[in-house]
C-alpha cells in the first residue's frame, strides 16, 4: 500500500523506510515558528534545563522563527514587557528568523513565514498557534502545538509522540463564480464536515480547482482546515508552489515536492464541485454554522473587519477595494482593513488600495491579528455584530460575550461595508 | 467518587475557557483567576475557592477546540479540575497530557451537574443515575509523558541522557 502526502514527509523526517497512519514516530523538525506566547516557551525551556547543570541551548536556532503579531504595537506594560523578554532570548541565543515589530519585515506570522521562503514542500513545521496548518498550502507538514511542546522541540529537535495522522482526500473540481472564491469554498466544507469532522486527520486537497489556485487561495484553505478540526491542510506541491517560492519568496535552492502514491490509503473521500456554489458565511458562534448568504442576507452589522492570517493578502485587498472604490462605508458601521504583512501594506499603497479604503471611509490598520483574538484593538459593544474575514467566531472572540461574529470571504464583508447589511457582492445591495 | 460541578455542551472552544483578551497572562501559577472569566458565576466559584479540587466539568464532544494556547489548560490545572468529555480537540488534549490536567475521554457520557461520578481506568461509573460509560485509553506514547509527571520531567529525562551519552 502506498503513502500519503503527510505518510511520505513523516517517513522521511523521521528516518523510516515507510509509515502508516497510526504509527507513533519522533520526526525532525525543520521549522519551529512561536509568536509573543514565545515568552511562555521561553518559561518553560528554561524550566526544562533547571537543576541539569547543564547551560541552555536550543537544539538548531537556524531552524527557529519568532514572530510578533498578536499584540503589536503592545496594548499593554504585561506584553511589551513580555514583547521585551523574548526579544532579550532572541539576541542571546542568536535566532536570526525573528520579525520585531517593523514595517519592513513584520507582519503576521502565517503570510511571513511563507513570504520569507521559510517552509519549503515536504517539510515538517510547528508552530504554538493552531493555524500552523496554514503552511500546508507549500506542501509541507504543518501542525499546531502548546508552548510546553514548543520548548521540548528547542530543547530536543524533534515533536516528541506524534501519531501518524490519516488523510481525508478532498477533490475540488468547477470554476468558481464571480466573487465566489476560496473562502467560501473552505467554509462550505467546514459547514459539511462540522468542528470535528476531520479531528485528528489531514485534509489532502486536489483536484482542478485546487490546482488552478495561486498560494494565497491555498493558504486560505490550508489556514481553516483547523476549523473542522484537522490535525493539519495540505496541498501537494506543484508548478505554482515552485513559481510562489521563486518569485514572490525569494527562494534559489532546489524545490523537491512531495506527492502521494497512487495507491495511498484515504479514510474518506470527499468531492465537491464549485461551480455551483454562492457566497457562505459562518454565523455565530461556531465556524461550522456554515448558511448560504441568503439565509442571512440584510443582518445589521456594525464593524466589517478585512485581514488576518485568512484574508489579509494582496488578492484579498484588492477584492474588497473594487467593491468599495468611488463609494462609501454606510453611516454607523466602522470597516477596518489589516493587511497581513508590511510588505503587502506597501503593495497596497502602491497599486492605490489603501487610498481607496480611506476614501470610503475604512480604516487600515497596522499588520498585525487585531480584532481577530479580541485583546488588542476593534473591540465590540454589547449587542454589536461584526461580519469579519477572518477565521473564528466563537463566543466572545472579538472581546465581548454579548456579541456577534459572522464570518465570510473579502467580498461579502466588502459589499456589506457599503450597505450596513449582509450583502451579496454578485448584486452589490442593488436591485 | 467525585461530584460534577459544571456541564457544557459540544464543541467548548479556548475562547470560552481562556478568553483571548487575557492571553498576555502566560504564567501557570497566574492563569488560573481568569478560568472561564466570562461565565462570571462559575468563574466566581473559582476563585472563591468553594469548588473544591477534583471537581468534575462533564462536557460534550471536542471539548478544548480552537486556539493552541496553553493557558487554557493551565487554568485548569490551577483548580486541579477534572475534566470528563465526550472527546477532546487534538492540540487540548496533548496540552493537558503535557501539563498533567486529568481529562477523561469517554464517549457518551452523561451527567447532570450535582451527580456523583466514579472514575476507574475502563470506565466512568454515574453513581447517582446508575450508567456506565467506558473510557477511552491513550496512545501508549501518550502515557510515557504522564508517566514522566509531564512533558517537562520528560524533556528533562531525554536532555540529561543525551548529554550524559555525548560525555561518554
Amino acid at each position: 500500500m502506498g503513502m500519503t502526502v503527510v505518510e511520505k514527509i513523516l517517513a522521511r523526517a523521521s528516518g523510516l523506510a515507510a509509515v502508516k497512519a497510526g504509527a507513533v514516530v519522533e520526526p525532525a523538525v525543520d521549522l519551529a515558528m512561536s509568536h509573543e506566547n514565545a515568552a511562555l516557551v521561553v518559561n518553560q525551556f528554561l524550566e526544562v534545563y533547571k537543576d541539569t547543570g547543564l547551560e541552555p541551548a536550543i537544539w538548531d536556532p537556524g531552524r527557529v522563527a519568532i514572530i510578533f503579531d498578536h499584540r503589536v504595537p503592545a496594548e499593554s506594560p504585561k506584553t511589551a514587557s513580555n514583547q521585551k523578554k523574548v526579544r532579550e532570548f532572541v539576541a542571546r541565543h542568536a535566532i536570526r528568523k525573528f520579525h520585531d515589530i517593523r514595517g519592513d519585515v513584520g507582519g503576521i506570522c502565517h503570510q511571513i513565514l511563507p513570504e520569507s521562503g521559510y517552509v519549503r514542500p515536504g517539510a515538517v513545521v510547528v508552530g504554538t498557534d493552531s493555524h500552523t496548518t496554514s503552511h500546508g498550502a507549500l506542501g509541507a507538514f504543518a501542525f499546531g502545538i502548546g508552548a510546553t511542546e514548543m520548548a521540548s522541540v528547542w530543547t530536543l529537535g524533534v515533536a516528541v509522540n506524534v501519531e501518524v495522522p490519516a488523510t481525508i482526500k478532498v477533490n475540488v473540481r468547477g470554476i468558481f463564480q464571480p466573487f465566489v472564491g476560496p473562502k467560501d469554498l473552505i467554509l462550505h466544507l467546514i459547514g459539511k464536515l462540522t468542528a470535528q469532522g476531520a479531528n485528528y486527520k489531514v485534509l489532502e486537497f486536489h483536484g482542478e480547482t485546487i490546482r488552478g489556485l495561486p498560494m494565497s487561495g491555498r493558504l486560505v484553505i490550508c489556514n481553516m482546515a483547523v476549523e473542522a478540526g484537522a490535525t493539519a491542510g495540505i496541498v501537494p506541491a506543484d508548478a505554482e508552489t515552485e513559481r510562489y517560492l521563486r518569485e514572490e519568496a525569494g527562494v534559489a535552492d532546489p524545490v523537491m515536492p512531495v506527492l502521494p502514491d497512487a495507491d495511498a490509503a484515504y479514510v474518506q473521500v470527499i468531492d465537491v464541485d464549485v461551480s455551483g456554489l454562492g457566497p457562505q458565511v459562518a454565523c455565530p458562534h461556531t465556524v461550522d454554522n456554515v448558511k448560504n448568504l441568503e439565509h442571512v442576507a440584510g443582518t445589521k452589522v456594525h464593524q466589517i473587519v478585512i485581514g488576518s492570517c485568512t484574508n489579509g493578502r494582496l488578492d484579498d485587498l484588492e477584492m474588497a477595494a473594487s467593491l468599495v472604490r468611488g463609494r462609501k462605508v454606510a453611516s454607523n458601521v466602522r470597516m477596518l482593513v489589516f493587511p497581513a504583512s508590511g510588505r503587502i501594506y506597501q503593495q497596497a499603497i502602491e497599486r492605490g488600495l489603501v487610498a481607496a479604503f480611506m476614501r470610503a471611509g475604512a480604516v487600515v490598520m497596522n499588520p498585525g491579528c487585531g480584532p481577530c483574538l479580541g485583546v488588542h484593538e476593534g473591540a465590540l459593544g454589547d449587542g454589536e455584530v461584526a461580519l469579519s474575514t477572518t477565521n473564528r467566531n466563537f463566543k466572545g472572540r472579538m472581546g465581548n460575550p454579548n456579541s456577534e461574529v459572522y464570518l465570510c470571504s473579502p467580498a461579502v464583508a466588502a459589499a456589506s461595508a457599503v450597505t450596513g447589511v449582509i450583502t451579496d457582492p454578485r448584486t452589490g445591495g442593488m436591485h | 467518587m467525585a461530584k460534577v460541578v459544571l456541564t457544557l455542551g459540544d464543541d467548548i472552544s479556548t475562547d470560552v475557557i481562556y478568553p483571548g483578551r487575557y492571553m498576555a497572562t502566560v504564567l501557570p501559577s497566574e492563569t488560573p483567576q481568569f478560568a472561564f472569566a466570562d461565565m462570571t458565576d462559575f468563574n466566581g466559584a473559582l476563585r472563591s475557592g468553594s469548588v473544591p479540587p477534583e471537581s468534575i466539568l462533564l462536557a460534550g464532544k471536542n471539548f478544548g477546540c480552537g486556539s493552541s494556547r496553553e493557558q487554557a489548560v493551565s487554568t485548569l490545572v490551577g483548580h486541579r479540575l477534572t475534566i470528563v468529555a465526550e472527546g477532546f480537540a487534538r492540540i487540548f488534549l496533548q496540552n493537558s497530557v503535557n501539563l498533567g490536567l486529568r481529562v477523561i475521554a469517554a464517549p457518551g457520557v452523561r451527567a447532570s451537574a450535582g451527580d456523583e461520578l466514579e472514575i476507574t481506568p475502563g470506565e466512568v461509573i454515574n453513581r447517582t443515575t446508575g450508567v456506565r460509560s467506558a473510557v477511552e485509553q491513550l496512545p501508549p506514547a501518550r502515557q510515557a509523558i504522564l508517566d514522566a509527571g509531564g512533558l517537562i520531567a520528560y524533556t528533562r529525562s531525554r536532555l540529561v541522557a543525551r548529554a550524559g551519552h555525548a560525555h561518554v
